[in-house]
């Protein structure tokens, strides 16, 4: 491979082209497949062949859409519970990976090996105990069912942890201390600003999965006020006549949000993670 | 932090009031540590660790939506093995895990090894678009692929008929069901996973290949000795994730098969079982059995996995 690999249309190095083109193809094809039934007329697509380029219909599609589910109070759902959820996930995770990083107290390792370990633990293992809670704190229907539980994971307590004690020298902290910085200004002045890119890539981790996390609210959030967007694509899914371009339209507008912001944030996202778990 | 305190206690001789500033750092620590672990603690035990082991205790009651429990004892578990729908839940989970994850790490692995070429061109391009599905919902993606696996419209069975296949009823029968579902989680997780291999990819470091170049070993035999070897670690870790991941699997059967899984129950996985037992069904004890026995199997067949991938390190 190395002496064939000067020329540029080495037999190897087609192959891999063709083989990453095709990977790529299969890989964006269904997102646009969901815009050209989307935007098509329902009939369109029960021709045989059926349609390959966008139709004129989306706007129609859409008005259907809007008919069938509460579209924007579903989004507005979505966006509340997943910002919340975020904005906790990142405060309390990068406190207590500052705190495990960087704090000696009594247990710290034992506290972490068992906060590893709850990784392993499967959600749905408690879902009817956890049902009975909210049913008790009179949370059904509510954003809170879905928030609450939610503020603080393992995994971010695992990254931040890892992120910190890779990154943070233990010089700068001493400074700080000499310098009369308690242990909440420290994680907020010193700490904080520069994991950036590893808050960043949790937040983005964490916000893609609340926006797409459905066994839960879908047993929690049973009133169509209080829907997700997931949950609300899933009854427009499941009505009796199932007009493929309405739903396509729909499932549509509810990945262009989460789409949107990840190719802003892609090229940090990715190279976060490459990196991140190389430490 | 041993050293320090006895510089403290040493102090406390010498300057008194220093002592007490000094002596509180340690303290502090204990305090501060402790507070800002708490709320992971706080949340975990109640939504967490409680339901965990109340689920065990439910689980050895006849307990309705009611409220009204009666113990039991180990009932519900006997009735569990000896429920025809129970094991054929078993066994459309495992083969849908089969069928999924075997060629997508595989795939995955391949596709890591491309985009760490160093010839390759737009390697930003690839990686992104490898990515790309990861980021769709599981609705989304059953939605999606629910109008690509349609009978007489979907675009697939027209794609085959350009081969001379027959339309496949792919809603509507075992093998078709699982492959359709399979394909919806290899489309999202694939790239994912080829992420993965790739951060461990580039983590090798090159004067391994090169001191191996050197030494005369040809491109298959550092492949076998040197990659396989170094990212042993991330197959390991992508092989129990997806055990995980495949002993979970809910939304897309849901989607794709219809509630219960369809005609045949050819869509009925365990989760799916587990959440139309609680939630439609209202038998709280029976599917918190049902949770439990998922619970087990998760552990003893990630426990497997790992036994096989060590001894695949092993064997070369």
């Amino acid at each position: 491979m190395n002496e064939v690999g000067v020329k540029w249309y080495s037999p190897g190095k087609i192959l891999t082209y063709f083989m990453l083109i095709a990977i790529s193809f299969l890989s964006i094809f269904p997102f646009y497949w969901m815009f050209v039934i989307g935007s098509n007329h329902t009939s369109a697509i029960n021709k045989f062949p059926p349609a390959f380029l966008p139709g004129a219909n989306f706007f129609q599609n859409a008005q259907n859409v809007f008919i069938n589910i509460d579209f924007f109070k579903a989004i507005m759902n979505s966006v509340i519970t997943s910002t919340v959820i975020t904005v906790a996930v990142l405060f309390f995770c990068s406190l207590a990976g500052f705190a495990f990083a960087k704090l000696e107290f009594k247990g710290k390792n034992w506290l972490f090996v068992f906060i590893i370990a709850t990784m392993m633990v499967p959600a749905q293992l408690g879902i009817i105990p956890s049902y009975m809670i909210m049913a008790k704190l009179g949370w059904i229907d509510s954003l809170n069912a879905v928030i609450v539980p939610a503020v603080v994971n393992a995994f971010g307590v695992f990254w931040m942890r890892q992120y910190i004690g890779a990154t943070i020298p233990n010089e700068l902290l001493d400074a700080g201390r000499i310098d009369g910085c308690s242990n909440f200004k420290l994680y907020y002045a010193v700490v904080l600003p520069s994991v950036r890119p590893a808050v960043a890539t949790l937040g983005l981790i964490t916000f893609m999965n609340v926006w797409n996390d459905f066994l839960w609210p879908l047993v929690v959030l049973k009133d169509r006020s209080v829907h997700t967007i997931q949950i609300a694509l899933r009854t427009l899914n499941g009505a009796y006549y199932q007009d493929y371009a309405m739903i396509l339209a729909g499932t549509f507008m509810a990945t262009l949000p989460i789409l949107i912001v990840f190719l802003m944030f892609s090229k940090q996202f990715i190279a976060g993670l490459t990196e991140g778990s190389v430490k | 932090m041993g050293s320090n305190l006895e510089v403290n206690k040493k102090g406390a001789i010498t300057a008194l009031p220093k002592t007490r500033k000094t002596l509180k750092q340690s303290t502090k620590d204990h305090i501060s540590g402790y507070l800002y672990i708490s709320p992971f603690f706080i949340i975990f035990g109640i939504f967490g660790l409680f339901p965990i082991i109340f689920t065990a205790y439910i689980s050895f009651h006849k307990w309705n939506i009611l409220g009204t429990k009666e113990f039991i004892g180990f009932k519900n578990y006997q009735l569990l093995f000896t429920d025809p729908l129970f094991w054929k839940a078993l066994g459309n989970t495992f083969s849908i895990w089969v069928i999924s994850t075997l060629p997508q790490l595989f795939i995955a692995l391949i596709l890591a090894f491309v985009l760490n070429s160093a010839f390759l061109k737009g390697k930003e391009f690839f990686r992104l678009a490898v990515f790309l599905p990861n980021i769709t919902s599981v609705v989304a993606v059953a939605i999606i692929f629910g109008a690509i696996f349609g009978e007489t419209y979907g675009v697939l069975n027209y794609m085959l008929s350009f081969l001379g296949i027959e339309p496949i009823n792919w809603t509507g029968s075992y093998f078709g069901t699982h492959v359709a579902i399979a394909t919806m989680v290899m489309w999202r997780w694939t790239g994912y996973n080829t992420i993965i291999y790739l951060s461990a990819l580039q983590s090798i470091p090159k004067d391994l290949y090169e001191a191996a170049t050197i030494d005369g070993a040809n491109k298959m035999q550092q492949f076998f000795y040197i990659t396989i070897p170094m990212i042993r670690p991330m197959v390991i870790f992508t092989v129990i994730l997806s055990t995980i991941g495949g002993m979970q699997i809910f939304a897309e059967p849901l989607m794709f098969a219809g509630a219960g899984g369809g005609a045949l129950d050819q869509g009925l996985t365990m989760t799916l079982y587990l959440y139309e037992e609680a939630f439609v069904r209202s038998s709280f004890g029976y599917s918190s059995a049902i949770a439990w026995v998922l619970f087990l199997i998760i552990v003893l067949f990630s426990l497997v996995n790992l036994f096989v991938t060590n001894r695949i390190k092993s064997a070369d």
